[in-house]
């Protein structure tokens, strides 16, 4: 069914007339799945914003636990992570195989030096009892709002699902890594990587509004 | 532009010169908000206001030249936008629903 | 034209069982749903016996009237008949099955834009599927499929397997909705502008819009409720000044959307048979697309009348209440397209003539209560009753599953190749829309009443209707095992069946029965509109 042939010197599937058809169509198709990244997340948002207007002292409260400096750092380095997937892509677009695959490499180096920035704040936070909604060691932590919880919560499942997709993205960036130092990317076909770039720039987006809003507005 | 544009087969490839400025932008824009943040008492009650602002800029520096959409087609563009229109329904009628609300005085 | 004389279609090109399960063909994952659809409706449906066995007698006397062990394990069968019926029947239903098999062959494409994809859906549908049926083995849920907190949160049963059931479910819904966007798009004949596509295809582009939009808030939502039942995060819970209210936003924001994901396609069904059995073109194309998209649109502003008791602000109650009005104004448009289209038509009484006719009038009662009901003063009597239950059943029961018994038979010589005896499919429409109707008009009146919904027992007064509606339970399920019957003798011992037997004008009529792999011989041209028929 899905019997490919070659167009140009590109995999063409059959129901597609051409390159430019397939291409047009897949991208179309990442852009709607992007949509359903920003909804799912948006929803995390939604709530936020809602129980930070019903609770502002209680959430200023559970910020002076977040430590904006490590938010700060990581913020520059999902930016620069942003740049180096941008790169990889365009040397991909210019032939020019081996810098792509060191710009794909350096991006993942950067999600792993995001993650272990992650790791080092997460554990902190369980050192001092801080644990998500109803697990908050309330003895440990001694809150001034009793519903501290509940701002923990969201921390730690925006940041937590966060830093889910970064993974996520680790693994996506890796399998295009791979695929491109097999030689499977040229100027005329590089979709996957763009794919995964668009994903990895989403992650990036998301931590854009993130950072302000759990570790500067509370 | 015309630089690199070789045969990519119509794909518009963004010099790197632009990528790197970008780059540098967004770089600046987050030390602008841990400045603003560093003086958010003096500038309340505008610091949310200022930190999402700058924010948004960011958003639309890596939505327009990182993802590509200022040189994609219109449609990809609606498309992507769509999720933050219905964000923006949902958290509208939630907040309509929220403060609206009477609170209610037990006459017990 | 369209045809091959070596006698190869889908079915037979590639043998053997394990070519269906690597398939890429749309056309054979159309039917790797069919048939596990159709297994999850049967699961669903005893269930749906099960309580309406219960519900024969109230439980006055110990031996006659209870059928299930007590209440706690009634709320668990209607969470499981609901839950199943909704999430693993309705939603992937007909746009799993029907549109799977005739969005490509009606647009003149080869398949959808990503065959691997779609297949990956099936496998996420059946992942699903497996974990939520795994809840059933260890503690039952019994939260109703609506999962409202704070119930959901400290209920005993295995409530963050099925909500992460029903979460990988709504990712294979997810999935499918945007292979058909950009099919629609991408994958249209030569000449086969927009307005040149059979309704059909508009009602699951619409139809796969929403399953884009809406479904990641369901997805969220879900999570955040496991994330509750396991850390206790405290969004929806009063304990941590959560609110459960917002449970119920977030939820009806996809869930609203979702009724419209389950009866724009049997919409599209609807506009096929009705246009082919009275061979008169639609009247109203265009109406009918537009308000397909609008009702699409106009469904996500509509979820708060769910929610009129919730504890919602009277100010939000208005506002939903008002708009919900607004979302009657396209689908009666339909309503009054598909009469006209009937008026001064050659009507044929094929069997799915009958069931797009009893689609009408069945969805014109389900529709029209949903109307009462969005009236506020009225659903502040009618929330939670019977009356409400029986809403829901008239147009998901009455309309999507007419639509998709009707879609079946008039679909069934292409899919198969063979012809289906009329006699067994009428006499199987006679039983479903009459049981049908016994079974669930008797609940309006006990819903004005007052007869609680989700109870286990009711007052005495009660009986009667129940007793009623019970038997009309056993009616439908005789209507469906006739019509069970009649599709498997097709399939066993039926004729052999014309490239177009109906005489229909859209494309997946102009090619062989069943159609070959690859669907066209040749790449249609198309010139004029799809129903070109006076």
């Amino acid at each position: 069914m899905s019997t490919n042939r070659l167009v140009d010197g590109v995999n063409v599937a059959s129901h597609y007339r051409d390159a430019t058809h397939q291409y047009d169509s897949n991208k179309e198709g990442i852009w709607l799945f992007m949509t359903t990244e920003i909804l799912m997340f948006g929803g995390l948002f939604v709530g936020y914003i809602i129980f930070h207007t019903l609770y502002p002292e209680m959430f200023a409260e559970g910020a002076t636990y977040l430590n904006w400096k490590l938010g700060f750092i990581n913020t520059l380095v999902l930016i620069f992570s942003s740049l180096t997937m941008a790169l990889g892509i365009y040397y991909c677009q210019v032939n020019q195989r081996n810098k792509a695959t060191l710009a794909l490499a350096v991006t993942i180096l950067c999600g792993a030096i995001f993650m272990v920035i992650k790791y080092f704040e997460y554990t902190h936070k369980f050192h001092l009892g801080i644990f998500p909604g109803e697990k908050l060691n309330l003895e440990m932590v001694k809150p001034e709002h009793a519903n501290l919880g509940l701002y923990f919560g969201f921390y730690y499942c925006m940041s937590g699902l966060h830093g889910l997709h970064v993974l996520i993205g680790m693994g996506l960036i890796t399998w295009v890594m791979i695929k491109n130092i097999k030689g499977e990317f040229n100027s005329k076909y590089f979709t996957p990587v763009e794919g995964v770039g668009i994903f990895w720039h989403i992650i990036d987006l998301i931590w854009i509004f993130l950072f302000p809003l759990l570790y500067l507005v509370g | 532009m015309a630089q690199k544009q070789s045969h990519s087969e119509g794909h518009h490839v963004t010099p790197l010169a632009i990528y790197y400025k970008i780059g540098l932008a967004l770089f600046l824009l987050t030390f602008l908000t841990v400045g603003a943040h560093s003086i958010r008492e003096h500038i309340q009650p505008f610091a949310a206001l200022v930190a999402f602002s700058i924010a948004g800029v960011k958003a639309y520096l890596v939505m327009a030249w990182f993802m590509h959409l200022k040189y994609d087609k219109p449609s990809n563009r609606l498309i992507f936008s769509l999720g933050f229109i219905f964000l923006a329904v949902l958290i509208g009628f939630c907040a309509l629903d929220i403060v609206s609300r009477v609170a209610q005085n037990s006459i017990l | 034209m369209g045809q091959h004389s070596s006698g190869k279609n889908y079915i037979n090109e590639e043998p053997g069982l394990l070519s269906w399960f690597g398939t890429l063909d749309h056309k054979r994952i159309a039917l790797l749903y069919f048939v596990t659809v159709m297994f999850f409706f049967l699961i669903g449906g005893i269930m749906a016996l099960l309580l309406r066995l219960e519900l024969f007698a109230p439980n006055v006397t110990q031996n006659v009237g209870q059928i299930l062990k007590n209440g706690d394990v009634y709320n668990q069968v209607l969470t499981y008949h609901g839950a199943m019926m909704v999430f693993m029947v309705i939603i992937p239903g007909i746009p799993a099955i029907l549109g799977n098999f005739f969005l490509p062959l009606q647009l003149g494409a080869k398949d959808v834009a990503f065959p691997r994809l779609n297949l990956l859906s099936w496998y996420v549908f059946m992942t699903g599927a497996a974990l939520a049926i795994c809840t059933f083995f260890s503690t039952k849920v019994d939260t109703g499929w609506t999962f409202y907190t704070p119930y959901s949160i400290r209920t005993n049963g295995a409530v963050v397997m099925m909500v992460l059931a029903a979460f990988i479910m709504g990712m294979s819904s997810i999935l499918t909705g945007l292979n058909f966007i950009v099919t629609v798009h991408k994958l249209r004949a030569p000449g086969m502008t927009m307005f040149r596509i059979p309704l059909f295809v508009w009602a699951i582009y619409s139809t796969a819009i929403l399953q884009v939009l809406a479904t990641p808030v369901l997805a969220i939502t879900l999570l955040l409720l496991a994330m509750e039942r396991v850390f206790g995060i405290g969004i929806f819970d009063p304990k941590l000044g959560g609110d459960p209210v917002l449970f119920q936003h977030f939820f009806w924001f996809y869930s609203h959307p979702a009724v419209y994901i389950m009866i724009l396609p049997a919409m599209g069904v609807i506009s096929e048979i009705i246009t082919t059995h009275a061979k008169k073109t639609i009247f109203g194309y265009t109406a009918i697309a537009f308000s397909s998209i609008g009702i699409a649109l106009v469904s996500f502003f509509v979820w708060g009348h769910h929610m009129f008791v919730s504890g919602q602000s009277e100010l939000a109650g208005i506002v939903f209440s008002f708009i919900t009005m607004l979302v009657g104004v396209p689908t009666a448009i339909k309503m009054f397209n598909w009469l006209a289209t009937l008026y001064k038509g050659s009507i044929q009484f094929t069997a799915p003539m009958l069931y797009a006719l009893g689609f009408l009038f069945l969805f014109a009662i389900g529709g029209v209560t949903g109307i009462i009901l969005a009236v506020t003063a009225v659903d502040v009597h009618f929330h939670d009753t019977y009356f409400v239950v029986a809403h829901f059943h008239y147009v998901m029961v009455g309309g999507t599953l007419m639509a998709i018994m009707g879609g079946f038979f008039h679909w069934f010589p292409k899919m198969f190749g063979k012809v289906y005896n009329e006699l067994g499919a009428q006499l199987s429409w006679v039983f479903i829309f009459v049981g049908f109707n016994v079974t669930f008009f008797p609940q309006f009146i006990l819903g004005a009443k007052g007869m609680p919904r989700r109870y286990f027992d009711y007052i005495p007064e009660y009986e009667q209707l129940n007793k009623i509606s019970t038997i009309g339970s056993w009616l439908i399920t005789i209507g469906f095992l006739i019509g069970l019957y009649t599709m498997i003798q097709a399939l066993r011992k039926g004729a052999k069946a014309a490239d177009n037997p109906w005489g229909s004008k859209t494309l997946e009529w102009q090619t062989s029965s069943p159609p070959i792999m690859h669907n066209f011989d040749h790449e249609p041209t198309v010139t004029a509109g799809p129903y070109e028929y006076k």
